[in-house]
């Protein structure tokens, strides 16, 4: 049997490159909060809320869809001028907080626009929106122009 | 002071799909404490909701999301969201309730009954 040091259990050896990460850790952290708060998607750096829009297209359609959480339907309006497409709104509290005491704050509350010119155009009588799971998608389809066209070529 | 403290993640998900943390509102009020969390594209069968000691953290994961054709043009992040909590010790974690609306997770911590504040009627 060998005879082994006593050594506390709760205290390890001493190693001088924790200090380091630690110390590491700490600067990745510095640096990492102050960047994201300028590139997060709904950030208050520009004075309003900007939600983010996303948009798509297939054969027929092009989709937008925009990043909307707890609004209600009623308060959300899309405009189509041309190929103009405007999405705006107020997002109103749901809840009145008047007799609590608040500890963070970061959801934005108040009004947004946003426009975006349509790379095609759109038949606008035929536009269709649904808002599920905080999120406005709107479904614009393609005007019979700017459908791309097949042409059968008989090959003799 | 007590109150519901953020904790901090060590990790920041998988290479394959990073986790954001939501945008949140916390506020309290004689009853309890209300947590307010901002996670669009998250359907209630995307939350994860869990509590470990003290420490709650909620996971919300966009797992209907349709890519409905080709991309013009995208600002919206492909990461699902989490956030982690420290608790005061005063909620009762059994009553801990959560509701999911249009992308708005709304988590109800009520206080345990001994602490509430209560008004003593003078005969």
């Amino acid at each position: 049997m060998a005879l082994i040091r006593f050594q506390k259990p709760e205290s390890p050896a001493w190693s001088p490159f924790r200090h380091l990460s630690v110390l590491r850790d700490e600067i990745d952290r510095l640096f990492e909060s102050p960047l994201n708060s300028l590139t997060s998607d709904s950030q208050q750096f520009l004075g309003g809320w900007l939600p983010s829009i996303d948009l798509y297209e297939d054969r027929d359609h092009l989709t937008l869809k925009a990043e909307l959480p707890g609004m209600k339907k009623e308060d959300i309006d899309i405009a189509l001028h041309g190929d103009v497409l405007t999405l705006s709104g107020e997002r109103k509290e749901e809840e009145k907080v008047e007799d609590a005491q608040s500890f963070r704050s970061e959801r934005f509350l108040g009004k947004f626009q946003r426009t975006l010119t349509l790379p095609m155009a759109v038949a606008a009588d035929k536009v269709h929106a649904s808002y599920k799971d905080g999120i406005l998608t709107v479904t614009l389809p393609k005007s019979e122009e700017a459908k791309p066209k097949q042409i059968d070529v008989k090959v003799e | 002071m007590n109150a519901v403290v953020e904790k901090r993640q060590t990790t920041n998900g998988t290479a394959a799909r990073p986790f954001v943390a939501p945008e949140v509102n916390i506020y309290e009020r004689d009853e309890g404490y209300v947590i307010e969390a901002e996670m669009p594209g998250v359907a209630k069968n995307g939350l994860e909701i869990t509590l470990e000691g003290n420490t709650l953290t909620f996971v919300g994961r966009r797992i209907d999301e349709e890519m409905p054709g080709n991309v013009l043009y995208r600002e919206s992040r492909a990461a699902d969201y989490r956030r982690a909590f420290e608790l005061d010790p005063v909620v009762d974690t059994q009553k801990i309730s959560a509701e999911m609306h249009q992308g708005v997770l709304t988590l109800r911590l009520p206080k345990m009954e001994r602490v509430k504040p209560r008004k003593i009627e003078i005969k």
